[in-house]
């Protein structure tokens, strides 16, 4: 036998078994092929899903580095003063709540193929998202105005980090949103767009409303 | 159906140089570049390691480049710091990982590339910039940092009044490594996304190659931990730049100045930094671990023993690295009750570090070694390895490293089992894919002189380090004449320096044979080792989507060598059984 | 089969390993056993209980080391290419089942063993009638300071700090129970008496370290960390520091003078008048 057979021989060789699995005991996991092979004509899609759920992973990772500094630093006690929390974050959480609703929504009309409405709703959640960002500028600007400034106190600077923390990874997903409602997307299809965005989407949402939480209860 | 044949977005390779080789989205131009920035830091690092080596033996030596030529207290400190931070980050970290797992665990799941190359190629670009940054602050007011690689709170948070480096330089060093943060996630998220999705049919998780579990684990443990330690390097930039407090804790007084801070915490860097910084050791050497498996199994022409094992074990350590890193933190002030937990953890981490050691000593058992470079440093890695591991085991327990702890004792131990052992699978990954990967082979003699100088040398630098550490001797001291006790120690430090200075010079032998065979070797075949794997099935050079468009299917599990019936001592991955010849 | 080099299966490179693998062990031995450089003796109990931890762990990884280096060289040697088949062995269930349980008992084991040890230094407090003293980290320097008379510390105020004056501490002036607590750049301590340590730091993170001890401690500032020992040997002994703490880490320096009880008290004596004649 020649000690190099060329991969094209053996891919012939497979094609008389039909594409079925390799035999010698196929053990699962390697490559899921209804998906992987041939037909898209780039990389499977599932990728760009796999790849958004490792870096929510990363990015819950960096918010509980944070957080867990948060709880520890208040544990220390004595210098930890209480700010008042921004009457406009209630708005903005409710802001951000309705964006999701609107991002669910729109991705309804693109599965039933209503690129219309769609791309209607997909619009109104990236208002939504701008709002958001704008509302937590005005709570900055509002804890400022109240005297409490990034370095006054820990509590302080906890607010400022996690919130901006968050309106940049936010600030993200509203290019994500824009990228995908109007950009040209080259190896993604929309729907795995439409996809992967909301889930960031919703991550960065409920991320919110547990900083939120945090915030109002362990300032 | 032809299987895997799929036009893929970038069958074409890119025209033009530039496009080729410096922006390249093609993984193995990324991983080619990462080994030549891991080599650039590594050169640096060591050249650093020499001069405080030499100022340590000759402390009125005359070195080029520094005020009056002479080495200060404060430069010892930007050394070491510098060193430090060099090889842990820019080499430990991006070579094993990012330089060779780039370049072939796409080949060896057959894929034609990472799954998002311009993440690639921007998580490459990410950690030059940060090499970039860090090395700039040599040349900054104050000069760079002394405050060692940990960066401990408050010396690296209060700024320059803390001492020269600690401004401008240490500001820069934060930033340094928080972009090294940014690329090893944008990298961890490729490795796990290729891993997970891109690999070839029939490559179940059990047959891939260990190399590939390797850095498969390796990328979970830097997509958790990085994170953190991002997370910590914005908080110390707050501190240093915003005056919050959230390491800097009230009524200081440093160098004369009242600080107006309160209540921080500075053993709240130190958590943080080791929650990443004890897995970051496992990032290290994990790969490395990977790599050894497969060049041990390759040379001694049988499977990895205990395959399974291997693998368990892998991620046993992948888990665990997570609850350890109080061990680092004994003599910090903690709560002496935890400290307890973390020892015992970290002794239990030391099982399957174990039980690989066991299973490559199986692996050579009742084989047929060939002494290849490659292999030689393999076995190197065990014997380093073991060494190494056992030292550990007093550091684990709190009241012996109440005594060996910042002592030499604990550099002998870290360099022996991170530092020089994942040189030694990172030279062994070298002479091992050399003719993969420039289609020559390195000269084997001048890789063999080389391995043995290396070998013998790192054990003569690294092994009096321990008879330091019994003595007391503190480390990160720019002289040790202050202290009586240490003045004795005089001789063993220049045994140390004079071995280092040999075993540098044996590097040399490397760059040449390196630079020397990329043009001249002797072409190599497609597979000079009759090794199994996916790299050795597609030709020489690799073609630049790997597999033409053409995906091998796998019909085995990664280390079929020397299996009764067969007529070769080897069957590669993806050889059809009807094609296997048989015996006789 | 196979057109190799000969030199990749020679017994040269077998031979070599054997020889530096050996020698590795051998010297290792040599300088365990012959203690060139080795630890200062103990002077207090809880150090000679971390020793015989310390023999214990020695002993134990010393077999493993030996028994390890020893298989792999021969391994090396008795398997180098010299025409032989090699094995076709996967792998061994039952193997890998005793050694992960062998290696799991000892590591486990040990660490409970050294858990003891630890507990000495760091579980409950100092024996009652401890003598006090407060050490403070500075760059780059050790303050220690004793109570006075009426074995009581006075306060301490940050902007007080001033060494060029002689209050490197920033004993507050307005406190009378300040005034009387002696400073001193060494540690002088009475033997066989209980001691307490009470550890800060002034700047950045330092740590207190005496080898004869078998105690290093981090002071760190915004905490006060307390340590205790009982010392049964009289004599002078290095204090050093152990974490990185500056450019002047290498020279932050000073001894522990330990002496009888009645010397110490001669000595604390002298100090409070100096320091009431002062006034």
């Amino acid at each position: 036998m020649p000690p190099h057979v060329t991969v094209t021989d053996e891919l012939e060789i497979l094609g008389a078994h039909g594409g079925a699995k390799p035999p010698a005991g196929s053990g699962g996991g390697g490559g899921d092929d209804s998906r992987s092979s041939g037909s898209s004509g780039a990389f499977p899609q599932r990728i760009y899903v796999t790849g958004i759920t490792i870096a929510m992973g990363a990015i819950f990772m960096f918010f509980m580095a944070l957080v867990s500094a948060f709880i520890v630093r208040k544990g220390l006690g004595g210098d930890w003063f209480p700010f008042t929390m921004p009457r406009i974050l209630w708005l903005d959480t409710a802001i951000l709540l309705a964006s999701s609703g609107t991002l669910i929504h729109a991705r309804r009309l693109f599965k039933r193929g209503d690129r219309q409405g769609f791309r209607h709703w997909w619009a109104v959640t990236t208002l939504l998202g701008l709002l958001f960002l704008i509302g937590q500028l005005v709570a900055w600007r509002q804890m400022v105005a109240a005297g409490f400034y990034l370095a006054s106190n820990a509590s302080n600077s906890f607010f400022y980090v996690l919130t901006a923390a968050h309106g940049l990874h936010l600030l993200g997903g509203i290019a994500a949103l824009l990228f995908v409602g109007w950009g040209r997307l080259r190896k993604m299809t929309l729907a795995t767009g439409t996809e992967i965005v909301s889930y960031y989407w919703h991550f960065l949402d409920g991320l919110w409303v547990f900083l939120f939480l945090l915030l109002l209860l362990g300032r | 159906m032809s299987a895997h044949a799929s036009p893929i977005h970038h069958s074409e390779a890119p025209k033009g140089w530039i496009r080729h080789y410096i922006f390249s989205f093609d993984h193995k131009i990324i991983g080619t570049q990462y080994i030549l920035l891991g080599l650039s830091a590594v050169t640096i690092g060591l050249i650093l390691s020499l001069i405080f080596r030499t100022h340590l033996v000759w402390p009125d030596a005359h070195i080029w480049g520094f005020a009056n030529g002479i080495v200060s207290p404060e430069d010892y400190l930007r050394l070491i710091t510098m060193h430090g931070t060099l090889m842990v980050f820019f080499v430990l970290t991006t070579v094993p990982q990012s330089g060779f797992g780039n370049y072939f665990l796409p080949i060896q799941i057959g894929a034609p590339d990472m799954a998002f190359p311009t993440l690639n190629m921007l998580s490459f670009w990410t950690t030059l910039l940060a090499l970039l940054v860090l090395l700039s602050s040599a040349f900054v007011p104050g000069g760079s940092a002394i405050g060692g690689w940990t960066a401990y709170a408050p010396l690296s948070a209060v700024g320059q009044i803390a001492g020269p480096g600690q401004g401008l330089g240490e500001t820069l060093w934060v930033v340094s490594i928080a972009l090294f943060c940014g690329g090893s996630l944008m990298s961890a998220i490729n490795f796990l996304g290729t891993t997970i999705d891109l690999r070839t049919k029939g490559l179940s998780l059990m047959r891939m190659p260990l190399t590939v579990w390797g850095w498969f684990i390796t990328a979970c443990l830097a997509l958790l931990a990085f994170g953190v330690l991002l997370a910590a390097c914005i908080l110390l930039l707050l501190d240093r730049l915003a005056q919050t407090s959230f390491f800097i804790p009230g009524n200081l007084d440093v160098s004369g100045v009242v600080l107006h801070h309160s209540g921080g915490s500075p053993l709240l860097w130190q958590h943080l930094f080791w929650f990443f910084g004890h897995p970051e050791v496992y990032i290290a050497i994990l790969p490395a671990m990977g790599i050894i498996s497969h060049v041990l199994s390759t040379f001694s022409r049988k499977p990895v023993f205990g395959y399974k094992a291997m693998v368990y074990s892998l991620t046993a350590i992948g888990f665990l690295s997570f609850a350890v890193w109080g061990h680092h933190m004994f003599i910090s002030g903690m709560n002496p009750y935890s400290a307890l937990a973390f020892s015992i953890i970290t002794l239990v981490i030391g099982v399957p570090s174990a039980i690989k050691t066991f299973n490559w000593l199986g692996t050579l058992w009742g084989g047929k070694i060939h002494f290849t470079t490659a292999m030689l440093f393999a076995i190197g890695f065990v014997s380093l390895f073991v060494t190494g591991g056992l030292s550990g085991i007093f550091l684990a327990q709190p009241a012996l490293d109440l005594y060996l702890h910042a002592t030499y004792y604990v550099i002998g131990h870290f360099h022996l089992i991170m530092g020089v052992a994942a040189i030694f699978a990172m030279f062994a990954a070298t002479y091992y894919w050399f003719p993969k990967m420039f289609g020559r082979m390195m000269n084997e003699g001048l890789g063999k002189l080389h391995f043995w100088i290396t070998f013998i040398g790192v054990y003569c630098i690294f092994m009096p380090m321990h008879y330091l550490g019994y003595a007391g001797d503190a480390r990160r001291y720019s002289s040790i004449e202050s202290v009586n006790y240490m003045i004795p120690l005089h001789p063993v430090h220049f045994f140390i320096t004079i071995s280092a200075f040999v075993t540098a010079g044996a590097q040399l032998i490397f760059y040449f044979n390196f630079f020397w065979s990329m043009g001249h070797g002797k072409p190599a075949e497609r597979n000079p080792w009759h090794a199994t794997t996916l790299e050795w099935a597609v030709s020489t050079p690799v073609p630049h989507d790997n597999f033409a468009g053409d995906y091998p299917v796998i019909y085995r599990g990664p280390y079929e060598y020397s299996v009764p019936g067969a007529a070769d001592d080897y069957i590669p991955q993806h050889l059809a059984p009807e094609q296997v010849a048989k015996a006789g | 089969m196979l057109s190799r080099k000969s030199s990749t299966g020679s017994a040269a490179p077998a031979v070599l390993f054997v020889i530096v693998l050996l020698l590795l062990v051998g010297s290792t031995l040599y300088f365990h056993i012959a203690k060139t450089w080795w630890f200062p003796p103990s002077i207090t109990p809880v150090g000679n209980q971390i020793d015989q931890q310390f023999f214990i762990t020695f002993v134990l990884t010393g077999i493993v080391f030996v028994l390890a280096q020893v298989a792999l060289a021969w391994m090396i040697f008795r398997y180098r290419d010299h025409g032989q088949k090699a094995k076709f062995v996967r792998g061994n269930h039952a193997l890998e089942v005793i050694w992960t349980t062998i290696t799991l008992v000892i590591f486990v084991g040990l660490g409970i063993m050294a858990a003891r040890a630890w507990g000495e230094v760091h579980f409950g407090g100092p024996a009652p009638g401890a003598l006090e003293v407060e050490v403070t980290g500075v760059q780059f320097q050790w303050n220690f300071r004793y109570p006075g008379p009426d074995g009581k510390f006075g306060r301490i105020v940050t902007k007080d700090i001033d060494a060029s004056v002689g209050n490197p501490l920033g004993l507050d002036p307005n406190d009378p129970e300040a005034k009387l607590n002696p400073v001193s750049p060494d540690l002088y301590l009475p033997v066989n008496r209980p001691i307490e340590l009470m550890l800060r730091s002034q700047d950045v993170i330092h740590s207190f370290f005496v080898r004869e001890l078998r105690i290093k401690q981090d002071a760190v500032p915004g905490l006060v960390i307390p340590i205790h020992f009982e010392i049964d040997k009289t004599g002078d002994y290095e204090i050093t520091c152990n974490q990185l703490c500056g450019l002047g880490h290498y020279h932050m320096h000073a001894m522990l003078h330990v002496m009888s009880q009645a010397d110490f008290d001669q000595w604390e004596k002298k100090q409070w008048a100096s320091l009431e004649s002062g006034q």
